[in-house]
């Protein structure tokens, strides 16, 4: 019975698609034609809703017409029609049903309309359903974006309809991924939104959250007793930690269920207003500059009627008790609120857990940035025992030379495997020049080398402020490099932190080599060691000290490209290095690459983690963990690695 | 019989001596009471400057004497600036409270007081609470005790850690710098309740004071030429008997003083707390003079720049750490006050504003290089002590053995 009662339903709605069709846009625009030309908000549902309901193609085009305001109603007939300027006051009309010109009329006989706001969003809203089917997939994936931009109900049947005939997989999935949104937040069929959450709960898009979390928003209401028709999440205690006795008698003069408290301030304008012969409430105003007097005044003046009464604790209990605090949903389903909450403690954990996946990318990348302005040092500092202040403002000058570099070599990609090899010619050379110079002279006497080089370093950080300005100075990495690896919503790292890693990790085995196994790295090893056992044995140790030096400056060189790529080029870079180069030599164990490697990831972690409980203070992260640094030194003065045995010098 | 501390120290009398004519000379020369030759506003660099003179004294006497190079003293002299601005910024900003509050019609309630100075001064970093440090700077006496306490207990509590631990060289001087980063950078934040970047300001209008700044810049002139004294006279006393000739033990083979059955740490520790107790004296003096204290002034390379005069002017003589902080200071400011003439090479014009910084760093490495005495060192040419020249590889198998030029003159 049911079933034939349908047919016959559906029979009937074809004809009257039928006859619309017959008839065209023009007479449902005339059915409407008074709510159309008036233009509001309010009333012009109707209007909106027969046209979308007409199925008819033109109706996009038209609706689109109406949008840009370029609809004309001919003021004869009332008819109408798409109009285009054509020469001074004329305009051309065409009909929307036949796309036929109708002719050209003055502009006196016209009245064009323009929809407000308001309206315009009603239209877009009706034009997302042909939107959705229309050939061209730009426009419907803008579409798309429309519905995922604000979400709407009425927008799920089109919707809906539109994703079988989806040609593109893409936009489909698109589709069918918003449609199990909509339907969580919008299909009236409970069991429906039930199961599209269970669904999507294994999902870690941010629209899914943004899907689910107005579902589970509760506000705190207070009534005097329980009211059985809404869809409470928790009662609350007053006094409990949930809920104060201060909020919840605020929530009770909020609800108007209860007098306000007198404030200090309401006090004193209170009796600032009752001044009578320089008394108040029998006391002299002067005496007025304590809180007791005040209260004991305010009382009077309240006993007298001319003040609000306070709220005594007395007053508080027992309003307190007499009411029933509790929060609610918004959503009226008890099911659909349990389901979001069950799914969104699901997402919740997988959220965390890939929270901390992206925590360790970032660590490790931080670590890799550490590592690498650090590895000079380990050289300089660490195998040497020189210690460079100077350090930074080589990161800083190779730095430059890459943006310099990039002045003259336009091509982003090419500037850079240019500046690499220029940056470490630079640096390599201006430590060979201060090592000869200056430090050579001052290898037992640690303490001055330290200032020697601070002066190095003032003065280089002067000329470079001389030389190129204040302002930052652009490094511009080349395009590949842009954007970053997505692997979901939560967890993402950019290319460059990543290429930077790589060259961390291309330094590493680079250093391990020359030390291990090339001739240099030998007589290195054997000049830190012992160098008058050295010399006999026909090594120059001057010469592996100025190479050595050379080499750590220029590692630092390079250093100073890649963190140029993503930090500001100016001339005091170094500065913002130098403290945490020296912090990762000191705490990996001084003499020893795996040591710089071990510090680095330490700080780099430690940074990190600190930042991630207080995510809001940068500054205090670094702060705990300069402070957690000199702690750690307590219990391990020589670094996490330290050297054993004759190799520790001393 | 035992010859007197001053027969002894011939120079402490001879220091004494000028820096009091110099206060003379400059009181009479300024607009508060003299002859207005000396604008307030130099005298003001000048009182400024005597206080850098004694900071430096407790450089030389850590440095010089004992061998620690701390690159944290700026970070004392910086806290004790904040101790004293916290009570002179309390107290004025009570003052105005105060008269602001008396014009309404009812007496304010001494919680009322409080609230509104709590307003004034931490508004601008969106608060109006006290926080718990600023529990005694309603109090001049208890902020004064601060000054010296709490930049003390922070040397204590550090100098402890680190020699306990027998953190040395340029290990210490890493350590110590990270220690003054770590310092400035909690104090940069909004809640670490100093106000943030912002500092304390207005550190130069003395509350309940009405004389003008010219009266009150001498007094500060003076205030700091009588801790310079005393500080020289207590760095002297200290350096001439047998604690000082422990602390040059030190200096030059701890093992050995280590051996000799001396408490290496205690000596040690207590010349670091004690001239960080001497640099937040200073620091104390100095910031009503300049009139703000952010903590950009704590920064390490301030305290760098302290270790860079104490070089320059001859480490290891006390009078050597008052010039060097004297004359580069000043030079500094005349420098990059613009008021140093530009050099115009034809092709290019030397603006001392852009490369002062470049001359001071060269020079600085020359000094060390050539001049590790210092300027101090031109005195010992006068009264004709020569050093050796301890250039070259050692001769001997440790560092007290000759060197290859010394054995050769």
């Amino acid at each position: 019975m049911l079933r034939l009662f349908l047919a016959g339903l559906a029979i009937l709605f074809a004809c009257l698609n039928a006859n619309a069709q017959e008839g065209g846009l023009q007479p449902i625009l005339q059915d409407h034609q008074e709510i159309i030309v008036k233009s509001s908000r309010k009333t012009i549902k109707p209007a909106i809703d027969a046209l979308a309901a007409s199925g008819l193609p033109q109706a996009q085009v038209m609706l689109e017409t109406w949008v840009a305001k370029d609809m004309w109603m001919r003021k004869s007939d009332g008819l109408f029609f798409a109009g285009t300027k054509a020469d001074g006051r004329l305009y051309q009309l065409t009909d929307f049903d036949t796309g036929e010109v109708v002719g050209t009329f003055e502009k006196s006989d016209l009245k064009q309309l323009k929809p407000n706001s308001g309206v315009r969003a009603m239209i877009g809203t009706a034009l997302v359903q042909f939107q959705l089917t229309d050939p061209d997939r730009k426009k419907r994936l803008a579409a798309l974006k429309s519905i995922q931009r604000d979400p709407e109900g009425a927008l799920l049947e089109p919707l809906r309809a539109s994703i079988e005939d989806e040609p593109d997989v893409e936009l489909k999935a698109q589709k069918q991924r918003l449609e199990r949104l909509l339907t969580i937040g919008y299909d009236e069929d409970i069991a429906a939104r039930v199961a599209a959450i269970e669904e999507m709960s294994n999902d870690l898009g941010v629209d899914v959250r943004a899907a689910l979390n107005p579902l589970v928003a509760t506000s705190r209401k207070t009534a005097a007793d329980l009211p059985s028709d809404v869809n409470v999440a928790i009662i609350l205690e007053p006094g409990s930690e949930a809920l104060s006795r201060d909020d919840a008698y605020h929530l009770l003069v909020a609800s108007d269920l209860a007098a306000p408290h007198v404030l200090p301030d309401d006090i004193r304008l209170a009796l600032a207003a009752n001044i009578d012969g320089g008394r108040v409430g029998g006391i002299p105003v002067a005496q007025l500059n304590n809180n007791t007097a005040r209260r004991q005044a305010y009382n009077t003046l309240a006993e007298a009627g001319l003040v609000p009464a306070l709220v005594t604790e007395a007053d508080i209990d027992t309003a307190l008790g007499a009411h029933v605090f509790f929060e609610t949903y918004a959503e009226p389903s008890i099911e659909v609120t349990a389901a979001a909450e069950k799914a969104l403690k699901r997402i919740e954990l997988k959220v965390g857990l890939n929270q901390t996946l992206d925590l360790t990318l970032d660590a490790v990348s931080l670590a890799s940035i550490y590592f690498l302005a650090a590895i000079g040092l380990a050289i300089t500092f660490g195998v040497m025992g020189v210690i460079n202040m100077a350090h930074g403002e080589f990161i800083m000058m190779g730095a430059y030379t890459g943006y310099v570099v990039q002045q003259y070599v336009p091509d982003h990609t090419v500037s850079i495997i240019v500046a690499i090899p220029m940056a470490f010619a630079v640096t390599f050379a201006m430590g060979v020049a201060m090592e000869r110079l200056v430090i050579r002279w001052l290898y037992a006497r640690p303490l001055e080398t330290l200032l020697a080089t601070f002066g190095i370093s003032i003065a280089l950080q002067q000329l470079a402020k001389n030389i190129f300005g204040t302002q930052a100075r652009p490094l511009t990495a080349p395009g590949w490099l842009d954007g970053a690896w997505v692997m979901n919503d939560v967890v993402s790292i950019s290319y460059i932190r990543i290429a930077i890693f790589v060259l961390a990790l291309i330094f590493l085995g680079l250093f391990l080599y020359i030390m291990k196994r090339t001739r240099l790295g030998l007589e290195m090893r054997a000049v830190t060691q012992n160098p008058r056992m050295a010399g006999s044995m026909g090594i120059n140790p001057g010469r592996v000290n100025m190479l050595t030096f050379g080499l750590g400056s220029g590692i630092a060189g390079i250093a100073g490209v890649a963190i140029g790529l993503f930090a500001k080029v100016t001339s005091d870079l170094g500065n913002d290095y130098i403290v945490q180069s020296f912090m990762t030599v000191v705490v990996g164990g001084v003499g020893n690459i795996w040591g710089a490697l071990a510090g680095a990831g330490m700080i780099g972690f430690l940074q990190k983690g600190i930042e991630w409980m207080n995510p809001s203070n940068t500054l205090a992260a670094q702060t705990y963990m300069i402070i957690f640094i000199i702690i750690f030194i307590q219990f391990r003065p020589r670094g996490i690695i330290a050297l054993k045995g004759r190799a520790a010098g001393d | 019989m035992e010859r007197s501390f001053v027969a002894k120290n011939p120079s402490v009398l001879v220091f004494l001596t000028i820096l009091s004519l110099f206060a003379l000379g400059v009181t009479v020369l300024s607009e508060g009471f003299g002859i207005g030759v000396i604008s307030t506003s130099f005298v003001k660099t000048l009182g400024k400057t005597l206080c850098l003179c004694l900071i430096a004294v407790a450089m030389d006497l850590v440095w010089g004497f004992t061998g620690i190079l701390s690159l944290g003293h700026f970070a004392f002299f910086g806290l004790g600036g904040y101790m004293i601005g916290m009570w002179l910024m309390y107290e004025r900003t009570r003052l105005i409270v105060v008269e602001s509050l008396s014009q309404a019609d009812i007496p304010p309630t001494p919680a009322e007081v409080v609230d509104a100075i709590g307003t004034q001064i931490f508004g601008v970093v969106g608060s109006s609470e006290f926080p718990l440090i600023w529990a005694f700077s309603h109090s001049l006496t208890l902020q004064l005790i601060l000054v010296v306490v709490v930049p003390g207990l922070l040397a204590l509590i550090f100098g402890w850690l680190a020699f306990r631990s027998r953190v040395t060289g340029v290990y210490l001087s890493i350590l110590t710098q990270a220690m003054t980063l770590a310092l400035a950078l909690y104090l940069f934040q909004n809640d670490s309740g100093l106000r943030g970047n912002n500092g304390l300001s207005g550190l130069q209008n003395l509350p309940g004071v009405t004389v003008s700044q010219d009266v009150v810049s001498l007094w500060f002139l003076w205030a700091s030429a009588l801790a310079l004294g005393l500080g020289y006279m207590l760095a002297a006393w200290i350096v001439s008997g047998k604690f000082g000739s422990v602390l040059r033990g030190i200096r030059d083979n701890e093992a050995r003083v280590r051996f000799l059955g001396y408490s290496v740490e205690a000596y040690k520790l207590a010349v670091f707390t004690l001239t960080a107790c001497i640099a937040a004296i200073a620091g104390a003096l100095y910031y009503p003079q300049a009139g703000i204290i952010n903590p950009e002034e704590m920064a390490p390379i301030a305290s760098i720049y302290l270790a860079v005069w104490v070089a320059i002017g001859g480490r290891g003589r006390l009078y050597g750490a008052v010039i060097g902080a004297a004359f580069v200071s000043l030079l500094s400011t005349w420098f990059t006050g613009g008021q140093a003439p530009d050099i115009p090479l034809g092709f290019y014009t030397i603006k001392w504003v852009d490369w002062w910084q470049v001359l001071l760093g060269v020079s600085f490495v020359l000094v060390t290089l050539f001049a590790p005495q210092g300027i101090g060192g031109l005195f010992d040419l006068y009264t004709n002590q020569r050093h050796p020249d301890r250039h070259g590889a050692n001769l001997g198998p440790d560092e007290g053995a000759l060197r290859e030029k010394e054995a050769s003159l």
